[in-house]
């Protein structure tokens, strides 16, 4: 009971930073069409920026994570303004390339800026974890859970609730309809994928004294928020932060009562069986294409 | 990839054919190393202790009358990778001799190609068994096997109290982990040291939760962890986080150095079997020649932790140049020939080789030292 339950706290930590992973991947693929190849780049982005600020200026962690919310936004509009606009989205494979032209140019310079050796970011909390019963987690994994929850909070009140997700939903059904009555398509756009990266950045960012930071950390992390996002329903926000918390699951019980050789494999296992039994997605509802 | 393979072949062919035996200024020697990806921590240590053997022999006048001259290529911590680095360095560099390539994955896979080509490597760091006992006589082993390493930590099991009587793995998914897993627990078996529960992470694995929790609650009193300096540090960072009861031993001769700078909770311990310790480095065999790298090391500003395996490259430049020298010429047979007759006092202590493998075939294997640091608050102290 005691493993069980150190496995479910361990499952909600790994499961919220999978959801905020998943949410800015599919909220771009929800509303742009575009696969986002450099999602992942941009999650290490947070994490260097973090990096570059705690560790060589000295400044505290939670302006950095600020900082780095900022660095994903500002980056994440450039690429969509100088890179996606230009080429209209009217093709996909053109797209593509671009995208995972971007991913290969970040993944390289940041191995030029800071070489292949990864860093370390220091935490800000106590290094003693805080012991509930017989489970164990350390500060720094708790705040990394509550700021994850809030960031889900907001970006779920600002979707579903304010006026610019009215737009953004709007949008998501049907670009034309929405030109019609007056949505600035464009802007939104440029919006939908500075959040989605700004989403990445501050995921990277939140996990960078957890982890290490390494210039090919982004692939292991845009490969499972690929997965979350397929497990969730392309494009379905909702959909996506369940999907984190169940990937999540899968891996940490899956690892500890089948095997740990096959950890992600397990993930991929799953996703595989909903894409045979349920192709549209674990929570996402059938869409008609065309 | 396949026919660009061809080209080199048939580029290296042309050469060879039109213009034979160009006058050599230098002697190259070709490294193979992960300076990206998961183990990129150690690799780039070990191709700089390379690079500063390699200035420190050419400041006293190189090999032969010549320079030697280090090509270091990057085999991105991936097996394929090391392959291509091997076909590169060999086809489009011609170098008579290499140095690695740090895993025992990455060097696995090299070895068919040192075959192919007849060109002898000195393998620095990887200790899978597998590797010396392929019957590949192209290759010469200067690092310990993960037998060699368990049968020296057996040789040390007094020194633990509360003693250790039943023991659990962590294990990086690839040939070294799961070698290494392998002979620790058949020394454990032989000293009635009963063994708990072998889990597994894979190469590129952050978070390491899962493995962990689960290792909660088996009832064992020490866990070796085996992976490089990335992994163990995470390792051991989440392992005191999950407030696991067990003693942390690492094996392989890597060190969670970011653990100095950023230690775990205030008092907890963990072990390290290294094949270098800069902290105790006048116990070394050589007192003189560990000064001399430690020494070059401070002067180029590389991190104090990084020593612990900045010396697998210097001491195989120091083994291949004193081959080169012996055999009076940079040629891949003629070194091969003389690394069977090396006798070269190096950083870990005396170099020479053992025949180890199928008869006709065997591979040389080294003989090397171990020793064991504690880490605790920061601070490490020999045990």
């Amino acid at each position: 009971m005691d493993q069980i339950m150190q496995h479910a706290v361990n499952g909600l930590v790994l499961g919220a930073t999978y959801a905020l992973l998943g949410i800015g991947l599919t909220l771009v693929f929800g509303i742009m069409r575009v696969v986002n190849f450099a999602h992942g780049e941009l999650y290490a982005l947070g994490a260097y920026v973090a990096y570059a600020l705690v560790s060589l200026l000295g400044l505290d962690f939670f302006s950095a994570l600020l900082f780095s919310a900022v660095a994903g936004f500002l980056i994440g509009s450039v690429i969509e303004f100088v890179l996606l606009r230009r080429c209209k989205l009217e093709n996909i494979d053109e797209v593509m390339l671009i995208m995972i032209g971007v991913m290969i140019i970040m993944q390289n310079a940041e191995l030029m800026l800071w070489g292949g050796v990864a860093k370390v970011v220091p935490t800000p909390f106590s290094q003693e974890p805080l012991i509930v019963g017989s489970v164990a987690l350390s500060p720094t994994r708790l705040f990394v859970l509550c700021a994850a929850a809030v960031l889900l909070l907001v970006f779920y009140l600002v979707i579903e609730r304010s006026r610019l997700g009215m737009a953004m939903r709007a949008t998501f059904q049907d670009k034309d309809a929405a030109k019609i009555v007056g949505v600035n398509v464009s802007s939104i756009y440029t919006l939908t994928f500075a959040l989605g990266s700004c989403l990445a950045a501050v995921t990277g960012a939140l996990l960078a004294p957890i982890f290490v930071v390494s210039p090919t950390m982004g692939d292991l992390a845009s490969l499972k928020a690929f997965a979350i996002v397929i497990l969730g329903g392309l494009g379905n926000i909702g959909g996506a932060a369940l999907g984190g918390f169940a990937l999540a699951m899968i891996e940490e019980f899956g690892a500890s009562y089948v095997s740990t050789s096959y950890r992600d494999a397990l993930g991929f296992i799953v996703i595989l069986i909903v894409m045979v039994m349920r192709p549209q997605g674990l929570f996402a509802v059938k869409e008609r294409v065309g | 990839m396949f026919t660009k393979y061809r080209l080199y072949a048939l580029i290296a062919a042309g050469t060879l054919f039109a213009a034979p035996a160009l006058a050599q200024e230098t002697i190259k020697i070709g490294v193979s190393q992960p300076l990206t990806g998961p183990v990129a921590a150690a690799g780039t240590y070990v191709a700089n202790g390379a690079r500063l053997a390699a200035e420190q022999l050419n400041a006293q006048g190189g090999v032969l009358g010549k320079k030697i001259e280090l090509i270091v290529e990057d085999n991105k911590s991936n097996p394929r990778e090391a392959v291509n680095t091997a076909e590169k360095l060999i086809l489009r560099d011609k170098v008579p001799v290499m140095i690695g390539a740090w895993g025992s994955t990455f060097t696995l896979a090299t070895m068919p190609k040192l075959q192919e080509y007849g060109v002898p490597m000195v393998v620095e760091t990887a200790s899978s068994s597998k590797i010396t006992t392929a019957g590949n006589p192209w290759v010469f082993r200067i690092s310990p096997t993960s037998r060699m390493e368990a049968l020296a930590f057996a040789k040390q099991l007094q020194s633990f109290s509360p003693a250790i009587k039943k023991v659990d793995f962590l294990a990086v998914n690839n040939d070294w982990g799961l070698g290494a897993t392998t002979e620790f627990k058949n020394v454990f078996a032989q000293h009635g040291i009963e063994v708990g529960r072998v889990e597994t992470m894979s190469p590129d694995a952050t978070d390491l939760s899962a493995q962990l929790a689960a290792l909660r609650e088996t009832g064992s009193d020490t866990l070796i962890v085996t992976s490089g300096v990335e992994q163990l540090t995470l390792a051991i960072r989440q392992a005191s986080e999950q407030r696991l009861k067990q003693r942390i031993i690492t094996t392989g001769g890597s060190f969670p150095e970011p653990l100095i700078q950023n230690p775990g909770p205030k008092g907890y311990v963990s072990t390290h079997l290294l094949f270098f310790s800069p902290w105790t480095a006048d116990k070394a065999l050589h007192p003189e020649i560990a000064k001399a790298y430690m020494d070059g090391w401070k002067q180029k500003g590389y991190p104090f932790p990084g020593l612990t395996e900045g010396f697998r490259g210097y001491d195989a430049v120091l083994t291949v140049a004193d081959a080169i020298k012996r055999a009076g010429k940079a040629e891949p047979e003629a070194i091969r020939q003389a690394l069977w007759e090396t006798k070269v006092a190096g950083v870990n202590g005396d170099v020479s080789f053992i025949k180890d493998g199928p008869a006709g075939k065997e591979s040389g294997q080294n003989e090397p030292n171990i020793y064991i640091v504690q880490l605790k608050d920061g601070v490490v102290s020999a045990q």
